[in-house]
């Protein structure tokens, strides 16, 4: 490998130094300015490390950071509290001790305004309700980390080149090729953007995009402070997180620092960041807009009235400080899909630097980070995401919720209405409350669906938070599926072929199946990463010789593609057919009476297997699998005869009583009854096949990526197997990522380490049960409990593994 | 006592200037503004002399931030002589002499030696000429005693002393006195206290600008050394190694 780093921050210092560790060699880091602080937002971060996060990622990666920084010497625990203003923040903060438990954070408590006062004397505790205090939260000296790594990477052969900036990027076939700088041209066939805000503009130059937009955050900083001056550390106290003001307050040596997330959002364009010459501070560092302060001022003032309402204390230093923002909140790491060997290790804060480092590097060197990456995969946006209004307008909504009491369902508002259905009109007839994913518009349930509550007997659900965000008219919507028919708009499916003489080389390398089957074969299979664990599951559809329709989530469809492309030997392609296929999911007891009467062919059991695909006499494609674990089909239909199709589906259904039904009922309800796993909930890098229960096929001869630790999972024992689980008695409902804990509240950790957590939640309304997924280590340990804000509910485990509590046989699909 | 402070709105640089594309000005849009380190000075010296202070500008509309900072630190009231061009001394001069004329006399009146961008040395001296009052200017010290002010002028390691019977005009220099910073509480009361806006008529102006021009060799002042051998290089080129 001859690699370029882009980028002298807490990422591509990190980056460098573990590339060298990794043994690249040929090894060389470039940036536009002086070390150790080129400029970027590196340099003036809060620098202070909050580890619980309610995603299991981004836990992973500040954990795995906080290590690194520990063993420089550059971490000092300081330990922190998220206060609370509020009852509502309150209940956030028992969120928080719950993913603390689940993702092992331990010595975390919820703490008392007086605990609160004890900890940081400086506080006006009578504005607070309480808190969450973490004693490990710590500060760290990223300059100094990063200076390290670097002097590592040199130590180990790295060239490193400051005051070098880039000019150009050059790719060949697209294939990176060279870097021009200032300094001359560089020859590369791996080149990685650790830009920070500079990264689309350096993404650009090779013709690649990486969908970030700079944005300020406003800090101060006031002092001297009276108490702070016989302190021992620079801190001495606690950080504090005033999250209902979307603000923190941390000592700094003598000083106070404010900083804040709470003002309008200000967004600049790359293009437009100051050269280190013509800024007064540095390029990230610009003037301070006092008018965007003032309520925060107050605010602040209200919290930590000794220090900031002393008027021998001065504001000593104010900045817009420029940081990085993505459509969703989470980083862009990854190789480009537009450039082979172009990578982008971007939007990284501080808390994940190092973490971020190795991991890339990990991927870089080994095709596989330990860490799994999956919510980070920079492939993961559809072009639609990656333009200005998308990245723009969420980055902006996202910006005040950085603190802020996020409901794990909680929708987007900005940029809506961006990719809908042929379908799309018939839906707002029907009342459809229209979720997104993807950019795509999808029916979560039908307000035309109401009346079925009532015919079902459906119970809401008492507490607000639970009801949030869901309907009773989902669970109503299953029951009349189960009992008659339901159908589905599933056009948000990325649906592409391999195509080529050599395509089923390209699938059996990518699907951990068999995939030489007849033409016709439908194959639901598991895609295995390197090293045995999940990189997705999805369908397989045989079309005819040399050609094979991949049918996969909308949600993961891009990391995807991008993953079949890039095991596509020569004279293999991708087409992509997403937007040129819609798609209608028929299932329930009366959906073969349905389908016959829109069409000639035969759709008999005889005729029409399970798990094989037709085209009907009327053109449509139809493929005999289940999501829901019914009697059905997806049908894919031209676009432009989508409409046509809902429309015949939904006359030839009136007489069956069919309804139309939501993803609360394709992507929850129904899977759940059938313990179908899903994609980024039970299934990720961080487990395998066997102990997810879903090693039921024989492994073929032919290699495929991961074939030896699978085969080695399949001859041990599992450390875990993902159980089915039902709440005993029905109150509150999880969401998810809770964790399992014993009679005594203590957690369940398997050989491996990995503690027992909700993976998926939702209720099974046909089995009157709320159903919870976890992974469980094996053995008996007596009664368990799923603990919910604050509060612990007896849990059942119905189903060690992947049988279906409902239906086990599968009756309903193979009638 | 009553003291009024001049000051100036103007731009906070890095070490290179840009300007913008008809080379009228200096480009503005990453910038941040302050008042000049002499005019922080005399606003500090204010404030510490005590009484009544009143901040005047001749300004845009945004000068009332550079008024409310000055607030914030202690002034009590403040006039923006509200302008959207450039004028030149003489007539900087005569609207400060037209608002000054229309208050309460002051005892002391202090202005910056010169601003930081056009650098005219002009104004405070051609606004005690117009008020008839005494004008020392460059100062580095100041002390008022009852009705009148004694005041020191650095002389090449020396001090020239004056004093002058209030009231009078004085034109102070970066060093008179070391300038606090805002509080909070100061910084919350600013946003409340007095602003008068009035908007004088500009007159015709006896200085055109014809353009700016960046100076040749302005930008990079230091080389960068990039191991020992070159650090050597040059301590012995300078003859001390």
């Amino acid at each position: 490998m001859k690699v370029v780093v882009i980028g002298g921050g807490i990422v591509g210092n990190s980056l460098t130094g573990w590339l060298a560790e990794l043994g690249v060699t040929d090894l060389v880091q470039l940036d536009k300015g002086p070390f150790p602080n080129p400029g970027g937002s590196t340099g003036h971060a809060s620098n202070f490390i909050f580890p619980v996060d309610h995603s299991k990622e981004m836990t992973q990666l500040t954990l795995e950071s906080m290590r690194q920084y520990r063993d420089a010497g550059t971490l000092h625990e300081c330990g922190g509290i998220e206060v609370a203003r509020t009852e509502e923040r309150m209940e956030e903060l028992r969120r928080r001790m719950a993913s603390a438990k689940s993702w092992g954070i331990e010595d975390c408590r919820l703490v008392t305004p007086t605990e609160i006062k004890e900890l940081v004397p400086f506080v006006d505790e009578s504005i607070l309700v309480g808190g969450f205090y973490c004693p490990s939260v710590a500060v760290v000296d990223s300059l100094r980390f990063g200076t390290v790594m670097r002097e590592r990477a040199q130590a180990l052969g790295a060239q490193v080149f400051a005051n070098t900036e880039v000019t150009g990027i050059d790719v060949e076939g697209a294939h990176v090729t060279r870097v021009r700088t200032t300094r001359g041209d560089f020859d590369a066939d791996t080149v990685v953007i650790a830009c920070g805000v500079w990264s689309p503009r350096i993404a650009r130059m090779a013709g690649a995009s990486i969908p970030l937009t700079p944005a300020v955050h406003q800090m101060i900083d006031v002092g001297p402070v009276p108490r702070f001056l016989t302190s021992k550390t620079a801190v001495d106290f606690p950080i504090v997180r005033d999250m209902d003001t979307n603000m923190y307050e941390r000592q700094d040596g003598q000083g106070l620092e404010v900083g804040s997330y709470a003002h309008r959002p200000i967004l600049h364009e790359p293009d437009d960041i100051p050269s280190i010459e013509e800024s007064a501070l540095t390029p990230t560092e610009l003037p301070f807009t006092q008018e965007d302060f003032e309520l925060q001022l107050e605010h602040a003032l209200q919290l930590v009235p000794e220090v900031l309402g002393d008027e021998s204390v001065g504001i000593k230093y104010a900045i817009n400080g420029l940081l990085s923002l993505t459509p969703d909140g989470l980083p862009l790491l990854g190789e480009t899909p537009e450039v082979k060997g172009l990578w982008s290790a971007a939007a990284v804060w501080v808390k994940e630097g190092p973490g971020v480092g190795k991991s890339v590097a990990e991927w870089m060197v080994h095709g596989e980070p330990e860490i799994d990456l999956q919510s980070s995969d920079v492939a993961r946006f559809y072009p639609e995401q990656r333009t200005p209004a998308h990245v723009k307008g969420r980055a902006a909504e996202g910006f005040n919720k950085t603190y802020g009491i996020v409901h794990p369902t909680e929708q987007w508002e900005s940029n809506r209405g961006v990719r809908v259905s042929p379908f799309y009109e018939r839906e707002q007839e029907l009342g459809a409350v229209f979720y997104e994913a993807a950019a795509w518009e999808r029916p979560h349930w039908y307000a035309s669906n109401a009346p079925l509550v009532d015919e079902y007997g459906v119970k809401g659900r008492e507490h607000e938070w639970d009801a949030r965000w869901w309907s009773p008219i989902i669970n109503a919507e299953h029951l009349a599926m189960r009992e008659r028919a339901a159908m589905f708009d599933l056009t948000a499916f990325c649906v592409f072929d391999v195509v080529g003489p050599n395509a089923l080389d390209a699938v059996q390398m990518v699907a951990a199946r068999q995939m030489n089957v007849p033409n016709g074969r439908v194959v639901y299979t598991p895609v295995l990463a390197p090293r045995g664990g999940f990189k997705s599951d999805l369908t397989i559809m045989k079309m005819e010789d040399d050609r094979f329709r991949v049918v996969t989530g909308g949600a993961h469809g891009m990391a995807d593609m991008k993953w079949f492309r890039d095991h596509c030997p020569d004279g293999t392609r991708i087409e992509d057919h997403t937007s040129s296929v819609c798609t209608v999911g028929m299932w329930g007891p009366r959906a073969r009476d349905v389908l016959a009467s829109i069409t000639g062919t035969d759709v008999s059991n005889e005729a029409f297997p399970f798990s094989t695909w037709q085209e009907l006499d009327n053109g449509v494609i139809a493929s005999r699998i289940s999501y829901v674990g019914d009697l059905g089909w997806e049908l894919y239909a031209p676009m432009e005869r989508g409409l046509e199709l809902w429309d015949a589906l939904w006359e030839a259904g009136r007489p069956h009583g069919v309804v139309p039904a939501g993803i609360g009922v394709y992507g929850t309800t129904g899977r759940l009854e059938k313990a179908y796993r899903a994609f980024g909930a039970e299934l990720d890098q961080d487990y395998d096949v066997v102990e997810a229960d879903m090693a039921w096929w024989k492994v073929k001869g032919e290699d495929f990526v991961g074939k030896d630790a699978h085969v080695a999972a399949r001859e041990r024992e599992p450390a875990a197997t993902l159980c089915t689980l039902t709440i005993d008695e029905l109150s509150r409902t999880p969401l998810g990522r809770e964790p399992i804990v014993r009679e005594d509240g203590s957690p369940l950790v398997d050989a491996k380490g990995r503690r027992s957590y909700v993976t998926s939640a939702g209720m099974g309304p046909s089995l009157g049960k709320y159903i919870l997924m976890a992974y469980l280590p094996p053995g008996d340990h007596g009664k368990l409990y799923v603990e919910y804000m604050g509060a612990r509910y007896p849990v059942t485990v119905d189903v060690v593994g992947s049988r279906p509590p409902f239906d086990p046989d599968n009756e309903r699909i193979r009638s | 006592m009553r003291t009024l402070v001049c000051v100036k709105r103007v731009p906070i640089t890095g070490g290179k200037m840009v300007l913008t594309a008809d080379g009228q000005a200096l480009e503005t849009k990453h910038l941040g503004f302050t008042i000049s380190p002499h005019e922080e000075c005399a606003v500090e010296e204010a404030v510490r002399i005590g009484g009544e202070v009143v901040v005047l500008t001749l300004g845009p509309a945004e000068a009332e931030e550079q008024v409310r900072d000055c607030m914030a630190i202690g002034a009590d009231r403040g006039i923006l002589l509200e302008t959207t061009e450039e004028w030149d001394a003489q007539s900087t001069a005569a609207a400060i002499v037209d608002a000054i004329r229309r208050e309460e006399p002051f005892d002391l009146i202090l202005f910056g030696n010169e601003s930081a961008d056009a650098a005219g040395f002009q104004v405070g001296i051609r606004v005690a000429h117009a008020l008839g009052l005494p004008v020392v200017t460059g100062l580095k010290k100041i002390e008022v005693q009852g009705a009148r002010v004694r005041c020191e002028r650095d002389v090449g390691g020396a001090r020239d002393v004056y004093e002058a019977p209030l009231p009078a005009v004085l034109t102070v220099l970066e060093g008179l006195n070391l300038p606090r910073y805002p509080s909070v509480p100061g910084r919350l009361r600013a946003k409340s206290k007095p602003l008068a806006v009035v908007e004088p008529a500009r007159p015709e102006q006896k200085l055109e600008k014809l353009r700016l021009v960046v100076p040749e060799g302005q930008g990079k002042q230091a080389e960068i050394l990039e191991d020992a051998s070159q650090v050597v290089a040059v301590l012995q080129a300078l003859g001390v190694a």
